[in-house]
């Protein structure tokens, strides 16, 4: 695992040096975070990588898991899918389960953080202790929460209204609250698996692999099989662009196993394809960071045609290896596309062909795109700058509502 | 021979904390509505988070409402009107608010058809503030010698602060400052004064000062 101090090379020693001043402003609280598994997705990736650093930096930082059967896991799969926007509906007993299981939590737990920092709506319900024990109380929503399921949302927001603060990861998140909302984007770790550099040699032989091309342009989308993220317009830009240059398109992802629908979108993508040998259709299994890797690398231009989105660190993750990068205006996109500085935004299946075209026929405007937007990363969305409004959160807890603060 | 400030400088620097409003903006009216309703914590960050955020970028990096005009509106001229505001010639963050209501009200007033014209969906302006966190750092100069030391080591953050922000929040704080009324420079305080940062990056700002001091260092 990485220390604080391997990140210097990286983002500067004056990045580390004000992390450290930070935390020394930090040293007498302690904060307690709470989530609902310490394995598998993205919230537990990230406290595996923040929870270290945190305590490294000085700050007394702990990490527990709360308990939950599986019907309880089935209720909140469903409040996760209805805060993306579906339509489902809840009995009485799945709410009452609900309820029930966090109450269960808060008895069984030992809440002893100074700072109390709740993630995603699982464990929401275990700031009904705060009355009887106090403390300072966050709640972290690391999902899209643009268009919720009206129901779902004012369950939550009962909830949601009784911690200080509430965290959201994009703008087009933030909703009508008492309680103020912070924007804390996510990050991605520059040395991880997915994003540290690979030698040329690993890079071509994933390429031999999946028998792609290495000396005709490559364009790539890395997502999962989802209808939100367009891969059948992707492949109508691809066939655009292709009366004209000669290229390749891969469409790489996961998580269609175990999705009906995303077997279900794989399967018509599949189909639109039509055994193109120009188009590459990869199912890859989960802990395929290094193929993506490669992948991503290996690519002329990165697009994320999304018509949703979350927060879409796919693009964080292309920037990084300096690729140009056509997205679509949606979600966090835009705050990782400055358009024309650091990437192009698009909003049509005609608009991305276009600017696809553009960037195939002048590479150099492509590394222009790509070496600015790996600068904007470097600033503003690795796991230091995460790490850092960690902090500024925590100290943000002791001074409401002043604009300026003067430590 | 190296001048002794009466009082040394302590170099700070700052970090911000972002908050949402949950309020945003789909057209001219709305985008004026939420500037004239914004907290000066907002107008601040809007007309200044971009060229830290940007700050590789390479010339002018316009502030956030320039920047979605132009985009998202596609609206150029507007853009480029409300890119242009000289900030430095603002003390105050309530009259750069004022400033924009201005333009945008202008704008409406020539063009009425224009103030009702939607961005695609997913393009809306949403409104942030800042909260800012201000600490010292270790380095503090007695003279311009040390001074100019300091400015080599010390963070962006801190260059930003010392020179965009000082002059907003805390006035004694600026570089400027310090060198005419402790070092008694008149003429490097002018120089620096005079260097406009909104028009160049934070490492050619960082440069740019270094080179005024050392200038000055050899011909005293």
């Amino acid at each position: 695992m990485p220390t604080i101090y391997d990140y210097e090379p990286i983002v500067g020693k004056d990045v580390i040096n004000e992390l450290e001043l930070l935390a020394s402003k930090l040293t007498n609280v302690s904060v307690q975070h709470i989530n609902s598994t310490s394995v598998g997705g993205g919230v537990a990736e990230i406290l595996m990588r923040m929870v270290p650093l945190l305590k490294e930096l000085g700050i007394n930082t702990s990490w527990d898991v709360i308990k939950g059967g599986e019907k309880f896991f089935e209720v909140t799969k469903k409040m996760h899918n209805a805060l993306h926007g579906q339509k489902v509906s809840f009995s009485q007993d799945e709410i009452d389960l609900f309820i029930q299981t966090n109450e269960m939590n808060s008895r069984e737990m030992d809440l002893r953080g100074d700072i109390m920092f709740i993630h995603d709506p699982q464990p929401i319900g275990l700031v009904s202790k705060r009355e009887l024990i106090g403390h300072k109380w966050i709640w972290r929503c690391h999902i899209d929460f643009s268009h919720p399921d009206p129901f779902t949302w004012d369950f939550l927001k009962k909830y949601i209204e009784k911690y200080d603060v509430s965290v959201f990861s994009a703008p087009a998140f933030a909703r009508d609250l008492k309680i103020p909302q912070v924007l804390i984007s996510p990050s991605i770790d520059p040395l991880s698996d997915k994003n540290k550099d690979l030698p040329k040699e690993v890079i071509d032989s994933v390429l031999d692999r999946f028998k792609i091309d290495k000396n005709r342009p490559i364009v790539t989308q890395i997502s999962r099989f989802d209808y939100l993220k367009d891969p059948k317009g992707v492949i109508q830009v691809f066939q655009k662009v292709r009366k004209y240059i000669d290229c390749q398109l891969v469409l790489a992802g996961g998580g269609a196993t175990d999705d009906p629908e995303g077997a279900k979108v794989f399967a018509e993508v599949q189909e639109i394809a039509a055994n193109d040998p120009d188009i590459f259709l990869l199912l890859l299994p989960p802990g395929s960071d290094i193929e993506i890797n490669a992948l991503q690398r290996a690519s002329s231009v990165v697009l994320q045609k999304s018509l949703r989105e979350g927060f879409g660190l796919t693009v964080a993750e292309a920037l990084w290896k300096s690729k140009p990068v056509i997205a679509s205006a949606v979600g966090g996109i835009p705050l990782q596309i400055a358009n024309k500085y650091s990437g192009l935004l698009t909003h049509t299946i005609e608009g991305t062909a276009f600017a696809l075209k553009q960037l195939l026929q002048n590479p150099a405007y492509g590394l222009k795109l790509g070496a600015n937007g790996k600068e904007h990363i470097r600033k503003n969305f690795l796991i230091t700058r995460h790490l850092r409004d960690y902090m500024l959160l925590f100290l943000s807890l002791e001074h409401k509502g002043d604009d300026v603060v003067f430590l | 021979m190296i001048g002794k400030a009466k009082e040394p400088f302590q170099f700070y620097t700052r970090q911000n904390i972002l908050y949402l409003l949950g309020k945003k903006a789909k057209n001219l009216n709305t985008l004026l509505t939420g500037i004239k309703e914004a907290p000066l914590s907002s107008i601040y960050h809007h007309t200044h988070h971009y060229l830290e955020q940007h700050e590789y970028l390479s010339p002018e990096p316009p502030n956030d409402f320039a920047y979605w005009v132009t985009n998202f509106l596609q609206n150029r001229a507007l853009g480029e009107e409300i890119a242009g505001i000289d900030l430095r010639q603002y003390t105050s963050l309530k009259d750069i608010q004022l400033r924009l209501i201005e333009i945008i009200e202008n704008w409406i007033r020539q063009d009425p058809e224009s103030a009702n014209r939607n961005v695609p969906q997913g393009g809306e302006f949403y409104f942030i503030a800042a909260q800012m966190f201000v600490f010292p750092t270790k380095y503090v100069a007695h003279n311009l010698l040390e001074f100019s030391q300091c400015l080599s080591s010390v963070s962006n953050h801190s260059i930003y602060f010392h020179m965009f922000e000082a002059p907003l929040f805390q006035k004694k704080s600026q570089f400027c400052y310090w060198i005419e009324n402790e070092i008694g420079d008149k003429k490097l305080a002018a120089a620096f004064r005079n260097l406009d940062p909104y028009t160049l990056t934070l490492d050619n700002l960082k440069h740019n000062l270094i080179r005024l001091v050392k200038t000055r260092l050899e011909t005293k």
